[in-house]
């Protein structure tokens, strides 16, 4: 009887233990063939077309041939420039309402916060994407049009606003996790210290949960970095480099989606946009290591 | 032992949803089963060709004759442009009625996307609006036939405000003085002082490349100062909320109040009855492309698109019949 029990205790740990193995071993092995793929897809660029890294990202002459002879010009500036600009007004706009509300829900009123706050906050980030290009098509492009008088209301900052919507609830919730980590002792040395609720908060906690906030500040990012849909109906799709706010332009991740079904196959405009994909990899494969990086440091300053 | 049994099944249920979820979204699981059917469907009907070979090239002279088979049943998958997919949906639908044992899935993804499934054997019919020619290699493009299923008529439309200014016809040179952003002001054309809005597709797309082959004569769009649109659903809402806003878009999207304005090029009225009769230049045969010939149930979803029976529901939905055409050239 005894011996069975142990049998199957250890045919129990040795068969969740290989399970679990695999199931690891397949994330990674799927990540790397994912990366693999599309370095061997996006190498068709300077390889077979001929390009130097260097027009591919400093160029902003974007005109590559639909056809396999090739012949055009691949500079991808123009998308680079636009994901950056949308993508860097966004986080400006979520930036301090994230804050804001993290700190609000944590440490103003918790009660009230982790009750109705933090789920209407979650709620945010449940919504489809699509949700979001359609209401900012109906809503927020008359609204500019009115507001600043222009003719076309798409722009980079309609898209800088859907985008700061769509990635406020995963600044806030991540941020408000790292500031309810940090201590009751922390939060008590500084009151008795003589310290307001103020000091406390601006001096003590937010210091102590910063990479916390600075992790849910990538993460939003790249969240935003990786939006097609809710930009592509919003920003106005022209191919040029932005140069106000009320610019329209193309982003990397609008310029894939709005190509890759009409582009031939083993062309160089297919070609450039698979290299446009791998460089999204590439991006937010530095995010996932800045936050390593950022949460690494904190884990040797609290050691 | 229970708790064994009930360990075992959960590994199997979490190794069948893995495998589930490397072949994606449940959609394409579906067309992926579909997929299967058919080409255990195509054997069938193979079969059936290779055992009456000679029936059936009696049966494809007198086919010819709108003698549509009696009863069939199968699968049929169609994948590619997105001009053509309201009237092959329409098509699906009406073809349903009348042989209810066929199963049709008609995808959108675009031309390029449509021809290449096509040539891999991945779905049955491949649309498209552009020969094979141009989306292919030639080897690839050498196997697929093509079926010229019907005409679409692409249409320059505004604003309405630039319709009550006074804009109803366009010169082809003003109109790619207007598309190649050298006029930017529809005064210059003799419209309201307003400066005017390119609304246009992608590079890659069918409709663009017709339009700037017979409107533009072959002049290239000014692509740095356009809004690009992802397909030509939401190009029409974007003409129709800008003002000043030009772009083009297929007769079939103008069925009803569209709530934009089309304007004529050289007096000529953007029309079925004018690109039949060849006055109207900008027009292109849809293409619906089978890999090799096809099979008994592709051949009469085919053969019924283009029947004059169909022919009449074509016309409403804002696609042309390609037989009414009296010009194949342009």
């Amino acid at each position: 009887m005894k011996t069975k029990r142990m049998q199957g205790m250890f045919c129990k740990e040795y068969g969740w233990r290989g399970l679990t193995i695999f199931f690891g071993l397949f994330v990674i092995v799927l990540t790397i063939i994912i990366g693999a793929f599309l370095v061997y897809k996006g190498s068709d660029t300077f390889l077979t077309f001929g390009h130097t890294i260097w027009e591919f990202l400093g160029s902003a002459q974007w005109d590559p041939a639909d056809s396999a002879e090739g012949g055009g010009q691949t500079g991808a500036l123009i998308f680079i420039a636009g994901s950056l600009t949308t993508c860097g007004l966004a986080l400006a706009i979520a930036t301090p309402f994230a804050l804001g509300s993290a700190v609000f829900m944590t440490e103003i009123s918790p009660e009230f916060g982790e009750k109705f706050y933090r789920p209407i906050v979650e709620i945010f980030a449940g919504i489809p994407s699509v949700v979001y290009g359609w209401v900012g098509l109906t809503v927020l492009i008359p609204a500019i049009k009115t507001i600043f008088h222009r003719q076309v209301g798409h722009s980079v900052l309609a898209a800088g606003l859907v985008l700061a919507v769509m990635i406020f609830p995963t600044i806030t919730t991540v941020s408000a996790d790292a500031i309810a980590s940090v201590s009751q002792e922390c939060r008590n040395a500084a009151y008795g210290l003589g310290s307001t609720r103020w000091q406390t908060i601006w001096r003590v906690v937010i210091p102590a949960s910063s990479s916390g906030i600075i992790t849910g500040i990538i993460l939003g990012l790249a969240r935003a970095f990786g939006e097609a849909l809710a930009v592509a109906m919003v920003i106005g799709q022209t191919t040029a480099i932005p140069t106000s706010i009320f610019s329209t332009t193309k982003t990397l991740t609008t310029e894939i989606a709005a190509q890759m079904g009409n582009a031939m196959e083993g062309g160089e405009l297919k070609s450039a946009l698979w290299t446009m994909a791998l460089l999204l990899f590439l991006i937010s494969l530095l995010f996932i290591t800045l936050i390593h990086h950022v949460s690494g440091n904190q884990d040797k300053e609290e050691k | 032992m229970k708790k064994q049994t009930l360990a075992a099944f959960m590994t199997v249920l979490m190794v069948s949803g893995l495998i589930a979820g490397c072949g994606s979204s449940s959609s394409n699981t579906a067309t992926a089963t579909a997929a299967e059917t058919t080409s255990a469907a195509e054997t069938t009907s193979a079969a059936e060709t290779t055992a009456s070979k000679e029936t059936t090239s009696e049966a494809s002279k007198e086919s010819t004759e709108a003698a549509l088979p009696e009863d069939l049943s199968g699968t049929i998958t169609a994948a590619g442009s997105s001009a053509l997919k309201p009237l092959v949906d329409d098509a699906a639908n009406a073809f349903n009625e009348k042989y209810p044992d066929v199963a049709i899935t008609v995808d959108a993804g675009g031309s390029g996307e449509g021809l290449k499934q096509v040539a891999e054997g991945t779905v049955d019919i491949g649309n498209s609006d552009v020969a094979a020619e141009e989306k292919l290699d030639a080897e690839q493009a050498a196997d697929l036939i093509d079926h010229q299923v019907c005409v679409i008529t692409m249409a320059p439309i505004v604003n309405n405000d630039v319709k009550e200014g006074g804009v109803t016809n366009l010169t082809k040179d003003q109109l790619i003085s207007i598309f190649t952003g050298e006029t930017t002001n529809w005064k210059e054309v003799g419209g309201p002082d307003e400066n005017i809005v390119l609304v246009t597709r992608p590079t890659s797309s069918g409709t663009r490349a017709t339009f700037e082959k017979y409107a533009l004569d072959g002049n290239e769009e000014a692509s740095n100062t356009s809004m690009e649109t992802d397909d030509s659903g939401v190009l029409l809402q974007n003409v129709k909320d800008t003002k000043g806003a030009i772009g083009y878009v297929a007769l079939s999207y103008l069925i009803g109040d569209p709530g934009v304005s089309t304007v004529a090029i050289d007096g000529v009225e953007p029309t079925l009855e004018n690109t039949y009769s060849g006055e109207y230049p900008v027009w292109t045969y849809e293409h619906m492309y089978t890999k090799g010939e096809p099979n008994e149930v592709c051949d009469a979803f085919i053969k019924y698109i283009m029947s004059d029976e169909y022919g009449a529901n074509m016309e409403a939905l804002g696609y042309g019949v390609s037989s009414k055409m009296t010009v194949t050239e342009h």
